[in-house]
């Protein structure tokens, strides 16, 4: 051990150049793999804060096995009766709003910017727990007289009126005319029912139809009693839209579903991140044997002199073995400490999330490869005669 | 002959290179007695550095027998072999043969490592030899800070400092100048005279006069052995 940490020290440079190949490994698959797992509890915690006991359902057919691949926007078949029907049809199903939804630009005072505006009932607002940060929500009032009132999502606001009160102020939708009625509460982004609420504006359902001149609802969504009740919920769903419909007009999605699959999709982007960064590793383990190598040729003379002075085979391939595990430990240490460091530093820019298997993985991984790449040389070493050891120039 | 600390009989060294044999030892048989000082004397390439390596354990004979201390070695594993060198040999090269980038004191320690030996006994035994062979005031000093004589003291130094029985010189005054050649042989006369064994390579016949017996060797086999007087 105390030879080892001589051998190292007297070669501090080669030492320090060696393990550089590992700490930029070890430091890459900690830093990757916790920018994917970032990206996972992001979208977690983004389903997680609307409960996991919603339903939607969207007009035609979605395939959620083939994500990304986004298809041509469906025609919606819905009509308002289904929404009743639907609330109808299941015990389990707590309340029911039709959505029609679509992007477009908002003004005020020259200042412009484009959001997702969303049509909706009241009872939106109770369904995706989402409240208003100043002023109030559409209300059922709103949306039976077709009033011109509008909700903000927390960026169009600070987008049309920076620091500015937002509420009572009236702002240019296309060319209609609204009054800001309430500011929402910041959810901190995220991917939640197909976009981000902190982006969105929302207006009543009914006047909705009139500015995109719709009649029908484009999308509903559905609370169901619990988490519990959702499966059975979406089955009751389908029974009652199949009615009127037909298989191919519609989608029944429960959230759940819909996380898992996201999620799916970025654990195998985490693991991906992961590998390519384990290649590196690998590289870095290839550089230790490499110089492992020259060392025990460089030092073949003196393997030969402690041979002479009574070291065992086993007392030289330890030693040269030590000298690999420390060289990648060491530098499996300091990668992690840099891994964690860059994945604090990102923190600015995306969610990154330092996990403890990571850091197992690589500290385990490091020491498992000063072994592998140590063994061969050191065997190496401990093999030397030591008459030919010395005699070598 | 319970006394013989060294006993080889009839071995042999044979070398195959491209297929032709070569034999650098053949059929020598030799007995050293406790306390002895012998030389070993005979022109390059006769053999005597590849008869010392055998006498050292560093090298296997090809053919006989070996006993080392009574014990006899001749089928002995690498193992047991490493554990006779580190503690019933001392073995000075010509070359010295010390770690370049290791202080004095620590190469002198060498042995005692692998002995197991902790470091701050190690280190005391290993500075009480340094005293000895005069090198008190050189311990941390490295190799390229010594002269050659110096250097030579420190790998006699380490030699001892498993007090083996036997003390193997191939040739230690060979690569140094006459001065500090006279000096080592006066530290191996001193061991001697305090009872150790000494087995020394040279070719120098005033250095061969130093000891007590000389042994001639030409052509891989004893062609003489004789006891002399001190002048
Ligand atoms: N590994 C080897 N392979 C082949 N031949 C060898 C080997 N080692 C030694 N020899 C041969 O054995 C013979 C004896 O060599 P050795 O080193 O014992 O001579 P020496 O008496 O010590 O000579 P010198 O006085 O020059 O040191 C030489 O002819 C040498 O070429
Ligand atoms: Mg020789």
């Amino acid at each position: 051990m105390i030879l080892a940490l001589r051998a190292l020290r007297t070669n501090k440079i080669r030492s320090i150049l060696t393990m550089l190949g590992i700490i930029i490994g070890v430091a890459s698959v900690i830093l990757l793999v916790s920018i994917g797992t970032g990206l996972q509890a992001y979208v977690t915690q983004q389903f997680a804060s609307l409960g996991s006991n919603k339903v939607f359902i969207l007009p035609g057919k979605v395939d959620l096995k083939r994500v990304g691949g986004r298809p041509t926007t469906p025609v919606s078949k819905f009509e308002l009766g289904d929404v009743t029907d639907i609330m109808r049809g299941s015990v389990v199903i707590k309340d029911v709003t039709p959505v029609v939804t679509q992007a477009g630009t908002i003004t005020y005072q020259g200042e412009i910017t484009r959001a997702d505006i969303f049509g909706v009932w009241e009872n939106y607002f109770a369904m995706g727990n989402f409240s208003a940060d100043v002023g109030s929500v559409i209300t059922q009032n709103d949306v039976e007289r077709t009033r011109k009132v509008v909700v903000l999502g927390s960026k169009p606001a600070k987008d049309l009126f920076g620091d500015a009160e937002p509420v009572g102020k009236t702002v240019t939708i296309g060319d209609i005319r609204y009054q800001v009625k309430g500011v929402l509460v910041s959810k901190g982004g995220g991917g939640a029912l197909g976009g981000d609420i902190d982006e969105r504006i929302v207006i009543p359902f009914t006047t909705a139809l009139r500015q995109f001149n719709q009649s029908r609802p484009f999308m509903m969504l559905v609370e169901a009693s619990d988490q519990d009740a959702v499966v059975e919920a979406a089955s009751d769903i389908r029974r009652t839209l199949l009615r009127r419909l037909k298989i191919d007009d519609f989608t029944v999605l429960e959230q759940k579903e819909l996380l898992s699959t996201i999620t799916q999709f970025l654990s195998v982007i985490t693991i991906a991140l992961g590998g390519i960064a384990a290649i590196s590793l690998l590289v870095g383990g290839i550089g230790i044997m490499n110089i492992m190598l020259v060392s025990v040729t460089e030092r073949t003379r003196e393997i030969g002199l402690r041979k002479a002075v009574g070291a065992t085979g086993r007392d030289i391939l330890l030693q040269f073995l030590i000298e690999s595990v420390i060289v990648s430990l060491v530098g499996g240490i300091i990668g992690i400490l840099l891994g964690g460091a860059g994945s604090l530093a990102l923190r600015s820019f995306v969610q990154t999330e330092v996990t403890l298997w990571s850091v197992f993985l690589a500290s385990g991984f490091s020491a498992l490869i000063g072994i592998v790449f140590g063994v061969a040389p050191a065997i190496r070493a401990a093999r030397l005669d030591p008459i030919e050891a010395l005699r070598y120039e | 002959m319970t006394s013989d600390v060294l006993r080889i009989s009839h071995i042999s060294k044979i070398y195959t290179m491209d297929g032709v044999e070569f034999t650098a030892v053949g059929d020598v048989s030799l007995s050293v007695k406790h306390g002895e000082y012998v030389a070993i004397m005979g022109p390059s390439g006769s053999g005597k550095s590849t008869l010392m390596h055998i006498i050292g354990c560093l090298d296997r004979p090809t053919a006989g027998r070996v006993e080392i201390v009574g014990q006899d070695i001749s089928h002995a594993s690498d193992h047991v072999l490493a554990r006779i060198r580190n503690t019933s040999i001392g073995f000075v090269f010509q070359q010295f043969n010390l770690l370049r980038r290791t202080s004095a004191i620590a190469n002198v320690e060498l042995p005692l490592v692998y002995r197991g030996i902790g470091g701050g006994e190690r280190r005391s035994i290993a500075e009480k030899i340094l005293r000895q062979v005069g090198l008190g005031d050189k311990l941390n000093n490295f190799p390229s800070q010594l002269s050659g004589g110096q250097q030579q003291r420190v790998a006699i130094a380490r030699a001892l400092v498993t007090d083996p029985q036997i003390l193997l010189a191939d040739e230690p005054t060979g690569n140094l100048d006459s001065k500090s050649g006279t000096e080592i042989l006066e530290l191996f006369e001193g061991l001697h005279k305090n009872g150790r064994t000494i087995i020394l390579v040279t070719h120098d016949a005033d250095v061969a006069r130093q000891a007590r017996r000389i042994v001639r060797i030409a052509d891989g086999k004893i062609v003489e052995d004789k006891k002399v007087g001190r002048p």
